[in-house]
């Protein structure tokens, strides 16, 4: 009686542990799938705003719960929403992009064409040569602020974008009823 | 001028008082022809309750710090407390409407999130909560002592009937429909039991023992057409409750006319026009559409003859209210208008350009 | 739709608002004095704005062409009157925002003097084509509000084989009357403008469609159409019965598929003033230069009906109405339900604008909203079948798919729920603030997908650089180890050479 037992439950025992050891071999996930997933729906543009190494550390952080849905600023409030829901968690949208968008704008006067800024630019949103003005496509800017920070005689800035009436339109209703 | 607005820049001239008051018109004459019935206890216990609901709601809004005025102008807690008035038996001590008030607007209304916000309709809320915890004082009714009958009270007595909780000697009598089941449990049937107790035409006018506003059957009626007239209130969840009462009511009076009463007593007793017209038409806590609306009140009228046919307790508007209000949020969901260009389901309608 | 609903045809919803048209019904249309400067937005129309085509400086005739049509979805402007351009740049647009808009400074001669105009002497014999291309090239845009460029939507009706031209007579707005001044005086014009699109998009029934608040305009419009194939249908007073949506509904009982246009069903529908401009565009060959304004309201001193030159400022349209009688609470554009609030005057007329409206407090019946006592009298007054304290509960809790679930993108912001809503709450605010977000939202997604591609192109650039710069790299260091190579092995034959040499 003991000994079938015996038998019979060491048997199970091997089987079981058999197929979790194949299970763990064929079943095998490469890296969290997550991961990559949430680095598609980032700009992709490496700008490290968030304060991560690039779009793929800032993934990491929003896969392993440790970033905000709010951190990328280049993406915004729809950014911000789409990762909330991908993540199933709630996104303060309060905080973000309380200032507006901007765009990066140069002082024509005061660039000295040293081509820093289009080096640094993460989407060639800057066009020049040596020598030459730099000129701004404000279409392709995401306003990362890299061209600021290398800039040596502070000639290109973050300027908010003027609302026209395509882009206007109403505020959220104030008060807290409805 | 310089304030920018947003369209449209014109406006009904409608606001939440207004419906609020307008309601309390409509319920006025019921309410006084009670006064009248069971005479200055009746009015003892109406301004008690409305009392305690305006300083609960007060101390309440105060704690939330928020702003007191515009929360008890709106006039819902006013409101709440006359319907659950209503409700009580007229010679009920003061500590039972003062309870069911604080218990309505406090525990009903605020402690959800105000006005708009709550789940269950508070009146009824506090009904049920009284009916379950004081059996006794919620179900002692009188006859009615209209001015000069020999049972009339003075205003004295009455202040010692309601503050004092002297005791009813001898005045105490059962409502009809608690009569019914009372007198069903001992073996007698209903057409028996009804005898020399039910006379439709007493009903319509209430002059029998009962709570404060469901005596007056056909006044409630009045001021709830009255309502439909002026639009405050929609047709279809009153006359849904009155069907789901009364159409088992006659399919099961016809089967066995000893064991369930008929439509027209089960219609004109109880809480059932109040209910019908006052209570299940509170927007909060009944659905959005009309179809909504009418499901909700065949619910409320077939949940009442339910609990009254074979429940525990000789009335059961309150309960059934209760439940549907559960049942709001589902209704809603599954009851939506169909919108324009698409159908029932919300796929858009296909493109036809001929026919 | 249901078979009720088919049998039935009628508008679901809807509200009665005080109509107030009594102010100015009976003001025939008055003539505009010539202002001295006109200023004429680049985009006074849904669409693409149109190019400048001339320069300060420059003499134009009345009517002459100022500003191309760009692009697909645009119409052009042309010069309401003779004079001097003074100017190109930013004007503060008429639009709640103020925001400054591209415009045209035109500054009159006082001479007012034409074109030479292409008059067409028989034009039932045109083109469907033609008629189109007249249509577009005298810049008409749909003159009830939505202002979408005419010529568009004949050629797309043409296409896909509309059957059913409804003209719309409702003008639902209350105050507004220059649709019933127009009908009333001049409907042997319009029936004109309505035979020519008819022939333009080759429909085979023609239906002008009346509110029956406007007993004369329906008279007029009899008359007019007595011996031809068009027929007037009187509609009950109801707003918003002069939407697209509903007007449709209520005289064909089809309703257009959601997402869709009025040329899915095979329904076609122009405005009475734009079946005006079309007939002054084809008979006389005259651009759209001019529209019907009311202005109105209980603030204004003697509400009437001007026809104004597009660009005339809105100052000087109040000054001719006699200014103002009492304390103006707030300035409207179009009329109190669906018009836009305006904060200065010096703006423009502008081919949309179809009421002026300066109005007191006491009309406007403005309070601090309350919470929702979820009483659905919202949804009662919705034209489309939605849960307007739903939507709105939605947006307020920043759920806008929830809203968009729920049918935001059916709304067609007519304002019926607001109007009735007892706690006053500001519906159609909120929706047309979640329309806005939720379009910025798009806009944004649109450039991230954008930048995205250039930033990968960039860093694939920089990358293939470095590759090839590292290839480069490679290969001049091969080439420079096997010189190195050839010439030790070259100094190694060379030193054996020498060693045998020397041995």
């Amino acid at each position: 009686m003991i000994l079938s037992a015996i038998i019979s439950l060491s048997l199970f025992g091997t089987v079981l542990g058999l197929l979790l050891g194949l299970a763990a071999r064929y079943f095998r996930v490469e890296g969290n799938p997550l991961i990559a997933e949430i680095e598609q729906l980032l700009p992709g543009s490496q700008c490290g705003q968030c304060g991560y190494p690039g779009c793929t550390g800032a993934a990491q952080a929003l896969a392993d719960g440790n970033a905000p849905a709010t951190l990328c600023p280049p993406g915004g409030r729809a950014l911000a929403t789409v990762l909330a829901a991908k993540l199933g968690i709630e996104a303060d949208l309060s905080g973000v992009e309380d200032s507006g968008p901007k765009v990066a704008e140069i002082k024509e006067e005061i660039c000295i064409g040293c081509t820093r800024c289009f080096k640094a630019c993460p989407t060639d949103a800057i066009m020049g040569a040596a020598q030459q003005i730099h000129v701004v496509f404000r279409e392709a800017c995401i306003a990362c602020g890299k061209c600021e920070a290398v800039c040596p005689t502070e000639s290109i800035k973050l300027q908010p974008v003027p609302p026209t009436l395509q882009s206007w339109y109403w505020n959220k209703p104030q008060g807290n009823v409805t | 001028m310089n304030i920018l607005t947003h369209s449209p820049h014109a406006h009904a001239r409608v606001s939440i008082h207004k419906v609020m008051i307008t309601v309390m018109a409509a319920l006025a004459p019921a309410t006084l022809f009670s006064f009248w019935l069971y005479g200055w206890p009746a009015v003892n216990l109406w301004s008690v309750s409305l009392i305690s609901a305006i300083l609960a709601e007060a101390l309440v809004l105060r704690l939330q710090e928020r702003a007191v005025r515009p929360a008890l102008m709106d006039g819902s807690g006013i409101l709440t407390a006359w319907l659950l008035a209503l409700s009580l038996p007229p010679y009920a001590p003061w500590w039972i409407a003062a309870l069911g008030s604080v218990f309505a607007v406090v525990i009903g209304k605020q402690i959800f999130g105000g006005l708009g916000q709550n789940v269950f309709n508070p009146a009824m809320a506090a009904r049920v909560m009284l009916l379950i915890s004081f059996p006794l004082e919620i179900t002692t009714w009188v006859p009615p002592a209209p001015p000069g009958s020999p049972q009339a009270q003075g205003i004295l007595e009455s202040l010692r009937i309601t503050f004092f909780s002297q005791p009813l000697d001898g005045m105490a009598s059962a409502s009809l429909l608690g009569h019914v089941k009372t007198e069903f449990t001992r073996g007698i049937g209903v057409e028996q039991a009804l005898a020399g107790h039910f006379a439709p035409l007493d009903a319509l006018w209430g002059s029998r023992a009962g709570s404060l506003g469901e005596t007056a059957a056909l006044l409630l009626l009045v001021g709830g057409l009255f309502l439909i007239a002026r639009r405050i209130i929609t047709w279809q969840a009153p006359v849904a409750m009155l069907l789901g009462v009364a159409i088992p009511a006659l399919i099961f009076n016809h089967i066995d006319g000893n064991h369930y009463a008929g439509p027209l007593l089960h219609l004109l007793s109880g809480g059932l026009m109040l209910g019908a017209f006052f209570i299940i038409t509170d927007p909060v806590t009944s659905p959005n559409t009309p179809l909504g609306q009418f499901i909700f009140g065949l619910g409320c009228g077939l949940l009442t003859w339910i609990i009254r046919t074979w429940g525990a307790y000789p009335e059961g508007v309150a309960f059934a209210v209760l439940l549907m209000n559960a049942f709001t949020p589902l209704i809603d969901m599954y009851f939506k208008p169909r919108i324009y260009g698409r159908d029932r389901k919300g796929t858009a309608l296909p493109v036809n350009k001929g026919a | 739709m249901t078979l009720l609903e088919k049998c039935f045809p009628k508008l679901r919803g809807g509200v009665h608002p005080e109509g107030r048209k009594e102010l100015s019904a009976e003001c025939p249309i008055r003539p505009m004095p010539l202002s001295r400067r006109l200023y004429l937005p680049l985009q006074q129309h849904i669409g693409a704005p149109a190019t400048t085509l001339v320069n300060i400086g420059d003499q134009v005739l009345k009517g002459q062409l100022i500003a191309a049509a760009q692009g697909n979805v645009s119409a052009p402007v042309h010069a309401p009157t003779s004079g001097l351009i003074t100017a190109l740049g930013d004007h503060v647009s008429p639009h709640p925002s103020g925001l400054p808009v591209a415009t045209i400074t035109l500054e009159s001669d006082g001479k007012d003097e034409w074109i030479a105009t292409e008059c067409c002497d028989d034009p039932f014999t045109l083109e469907p084509e033609v008629i189109a291309a007249r249509v577009a090239a005298a810049g008409i845009v749909g003159l009830g509000g939505a202002t979408f460029p005419a010529a568009l939507k004949l050629n797309l009706s043409r296409n896909s084989g509309v059957q059913i031209l409804i003209i719309n007579g409702g003008e639902c707005e209350p105050y507004l009357t220059c649709d019933d001044r127009i009908m009333r005086e001049r409907a042997t014009e319009i029936v004109a403008g309505i035979r020519l699109i008819a022939l333009a998009v080759a429909a085979t029934k023609v239906l002008i469609g009346i509110e029956d608040n406007k007993p004369e305009a329906i008279a007029a419009m009899q008359a007019a159409t007595h011996d031809t194939q068009v027929s007037v249908v009187v509609m009950p007073s109801m707003y918003p019965m002069g939407s697209e949506k509903q007007i449709i509904q209520v005289l064909t009982g089809r309703e257009i598929p959601a997402g869709g246009r009025p040329a899915d069903i095979g329904v076609l529908v122009h405005n009475v003033a734009t079946a005006f401009a079309v007939q002054q565009a084809i008979f006389l060959g005259r651009p759209l230069i001019s529209r019907l304004v009311t202005i109105s309201g209980g603030a204004i001193k003697t509400p009437c009906n001007v026809e104004a030159l597009i660009g005339t400022p809105v100052q000087e349209l109040i000054d001719l109405a006699g200014g103002y009688a009492e304390p103006v609470a707030r300035m409207v554009l179009g009329g109190p339900m669906m018009g836009q609030q305006i904060i200065r005057t010096d703006v423009p007329v502008i081919k949309g604008t179809s009421g002026i409206l300066a109005l007191t407090a006491a009309e406007i019946g403005q309070s601090d909203s309350s919470p929702c006592i979820r009483c659905s009298t919202c949804v009662r007054a919705c034209p489309i079948g939605l849960l307007p304290l739903e939507m709105a509960a939605h947006i307020r809790a920043t759920d806008l798919a929830g809203a968009v679930t729920l049918g935001l993108r059916d709304c067609i912001s007519c304002g019926s729920c607001s109007y009735v809503c007892p706690a006053h709450i500001p519906l159609v605010h909120f929706f047309n603030y979640a329309k806005g977000e939720l379009a910025a939202q798009e806009r944004s997604k649109l450039k991230q997908e954008a930048t995205k591609k250039l930033a990968e192109a960039r860093t694939e650039r920089i990358e293939r650089i470095e590759r090839e710069r590292a290839e480069a790299m490679a290969k001049r260091k091969a080439a420079r180890e096997a010189k190195a190579r050839a010439a030790q092995e070259e100094a190694e034959k060379a030193a054996e050479q020498t060693a045998t040499e020397t041995t």
